[in-house]
């Protein structure tokens, strides 16, 4: 009898480190606050080319993420892709003549969207769209042009 | 004619699969429908649950521990190239979540647990301890089979967790402990990147789908051996390699469906 | 034969009419026909291979019989569903010859296991059955054992007082004496015979132990090449006219039952160069 009660006791420890390891996966390893399916707002930007950006790339403000990008599309009528991205709630004081970029982190690192803050007193608010972008800087056109420049350079 | 013959073996053994396949089908069938019976007789579970889940949790520990050390070493030299060693908890993490976690959990799930269900199954049909129970109006199927099934089930999950869980402290521990790779970046790029129903959920599928696919093979091999100590041993191989098999190929098809776009 | 009505029988409980059973591709059984008379011991017997195992199986359904009949106190049990093949085996008591007792269950969880499974008693009532049914075989000190600690003799007991846990009509033994020393042989044999006769239990047993079979048995049977060669009490199977019995009753080497495996000429077979 008290080899069972040992043994389900054992039982119940392993199931508890599992599920601490589980929840140490979901609250530590992932970010369950930075989630997009959280509390938020949607907007919207066109660019002519967005490089290597990518669904869930972050936004943000000053180096500061505030939010991920949910979806990108292409609008065919107009030849530009359409990138929509969630916003924490908290951040509702988006100027509207705000400029998204498409930023790297470093030479290799990752793509992403930097806002670049107007001086407007009105916000953005769900489902709007900025109104100016600069699109991602593609190395080999930046390389091509200084070769180009260079040669029409004498 | 030796074209014929191979012509023949491969008829014959593409015959066997088909049989294999049919009746280990209609077996998992009888184990879910014995699944209810459980109710009542919980304590046999927790039986399970300590020889399946309990006694593999060593060997699952140790190796996370291990596979997430030397993961954070050799992706830290690579790293290191292209200064970009900051994101080694973000490619720790996901390479372990995603894949390494539950594949590398399945296999030694087979070896360890997978391997003991179908020995045990098998010796105690050769001692004619399931023909006893069926004699006495008793079920093994429901007696015998279906906890060890679900204690499989139940902790092919947490087992796969636990070894991505200690894989990351190991990687923590020579990355940043010994290498020297910043705290902070190392948690916050895995948080930025690993998402938690994109890559942990999925993961977390995963292993279960190889729960069940282990523990399916592991009770099928135990309870159809033949009741010899020869046939014991071979059923007992049959479950490791079968297992390894429908473990890769299946994680071959799981990563397409859930990564594949 | 005839088939038989499907209904209880006064005499006999056990009633088999044209059994036929193979195996894979091994036919077993050709036509068997026996009875097997309520409240006495019946000894089925026969050399090795001759399928007397498989007819217990067959009784207890655990093999299923390609044609003919088998009535179990008037139950066909070949056409048996699920549920009516359980409440059957309740009422059926059966030895195995490795005595197929659960090695992870002490004795005691072991005569426990069908009154666990089979009743709603409480477990001061379960232990006081556990332990006349041990204190039967002579076992109640043996209860904290495991399997693994008993001696083959007496795992076959705690199998004999787990197959009387439910209080059967019949107990089936399969090879009860193999492999024993004479003095649990001894034990075994006494064992049956008191529960066959104090408890008013159906006894069928399969060996090929000449002697011990006469001592204990009302009724013989002998099985050979899937057939029933002859029946009929200790003592006229002693005197049968019939080679085939003679041979093995009295364990001539050479008779019915050849010595050499069928071979060519030996002569021939030297010459070939």
């Amino acid at each position: 009898m008290h080899d069972t009660r040992n043994r389900e006791i054992a039982v119940g420890i392993f199931v508890a480190i599992g599920l601490a390891a589980l929840l140490m996966l979901s609250l530590q390893v992932s970010n369950i606050s930075n989630f997009t399916g959280g509390e938020g707002y949607t907007l919207s930007a066109r660019f002519d080319n967005i490089g290597g950006l990518k669904v869930k790339s972050p936004v943000r403000i000053g180096g500061v993420r505030i939010g991920r990008i949910t979806d990108i599309s292409y609008d065919e009528k107009i030849y530009e892709a359409v990138v929509t991205m969630r916003i924490q709630q908290q951040q509702n004081r988006i100027p509207d003549d705000t400029i998204a970029n498409i930023y790297t982190a470093g030479l290799l690192g990752e793509q992403y969207i930097g806002l670049e803050p107007g001086g407007s007193e009105t916000f953005l608010t769900n489902g709007d769209e900025f109104s100016e972008t600069t699109s991602a800087i593609v190395l080999e056109r930046l390389i091509g042009e200084a070769i180009f420049s260079k040669k029409n350079d004498p | 004619m030796k074209i014929l013959d191979s012509f023949q073996r491969l008829g014959q053994n593409s015959e066997r699969l088909f049989a294999h396949t049919g009746a280990s089908s209609l077996f998992l069938l009888r184990i879910l429908a014995g699944i209810p019976s459980l109710c009542g007789h919980m304590r046999l579970l927790l039986q399970q649950m300590y020889s399946v889940g309990v006694q593999t949790l060593t060997i699952i520990s140790v190796s996370g521990l291990a596979v997430g050390m030397v993961l954070g070493l050799q992706m830290y030299n690579i790293l290191v190239d292209i200064s970009a060693e900051n994101t080694l908890g973000h490619v720790v993490a996901l390479s372990l979540v995603r894949e390494l976690g539950p594949v590398l959990t399945g296999l030694l799930f087979a070896g360890r647990a997978g391997s003991a269900l179908t020995a045990e199954i098998g010796l105690m049909k050769a001692t004619d301890q399931l023909a006893g129970m069926e004699m006495m109006a008793v079920d093994p199927v429901k007696r015998v089979i279906v906890p060890r099934f679900v204690a499989g089930v139940i902790s092919m999950p947490l087992l796969a967790a636990i070894f991505s869980a200690v894989g990351i402290l190991g990687s923590y521990l020579v990355g940043v402990d010994l290498l020297g790779v910043d705290e902070g970046a190392f948690w916050s790029r895995m948080q930025a990147h690993v998402d938690l129903y994109g890559d942990v959920l999925n993961g977390v599928i995963k292993s279960l789908v190889f729960g069940i696919l282990v523990a399916w093979i592991a009770v099928y091999e135990g309870y159809h051996a033949e009741a010899t100590t020869e046939g014991v041993s071979q059923a007992t191989t049959r479950t490791v390699v079968h297992s390894a098999f429908a473990i890769l190929g299946m994680d071959f098809i799981l990563t397409g469906l859930m990564f594949g776009d | 034969m005839d088939l038989l009505t499907e209904k209880p029988d006064q005499e006999y409980l056990v009633q088999i009419r044209n059994l036929n059973c193979s195996i894979g591709k091994r036919v077993i059984h050709k036509g068997i026909n026996l009875d097997i008379p309520r409240g006495k011991v019946t000894t089925i017997m026969g050399p090795s291979g001759c399928g007397k195992t498989t007819l217990l199986r067959l009784i207890g359904r655990q093999v299923r019989a390609d044609s003919g009949q088998i009535l179990v106190d008037g139950v066909n049990v070949s056409r048996l569903d699920l549920d009516g093949l359980y409440a059957l085996r309740k009422r059926m008591g059966m030895m195995f010859q490795s005595g197929a007792l659960f090695t992870h269950l002490t004795v005691f969880d072991n005569v426990a296991f069908p009154l666990h499974e089979h009743t709603r008693l409480s477990e001061s009532m379960i232990r006081h059955i556990v332990l006349m049914k041990l204190q039967a075989v002579g076992l109640r000190g043996a209860r904290d054992l495991f399997p693994g600690e008993l001696s083959g003799g007496m795992a076959r007991r705690v199998a004999l007082a787990r197959a009387i846990a439910l209080d059967p009509m019949m107990i089936m033994y399969d090879e009860p004496f193999t492999g024993q020393d004479p003095i649990t042989v001894g034990i075994i044999m006494q064992l049956i015979r008191l529960l066959n006769d104090t408890l008013g239990i159906t006894s069928i047993i399969v060996s090929h132990d000449v002697q011990e079979v006469c001592t204990i048995s009302d009724q013989l049977y002998m099985l050979s090449e899937g057939k029933v060669i002859s029946h009929g009490t200790p003592d006229e199977m002693q005197h049968s006219s019939s080679d085939a019995v003679q041979q093995f009753m009295h364990a001539f080497p050479d008779g019915p039952v050849a010595f050499h495996y069928p071979a060519p000429d030996y002569y021939e077979d030297l010459i070939q160069a």
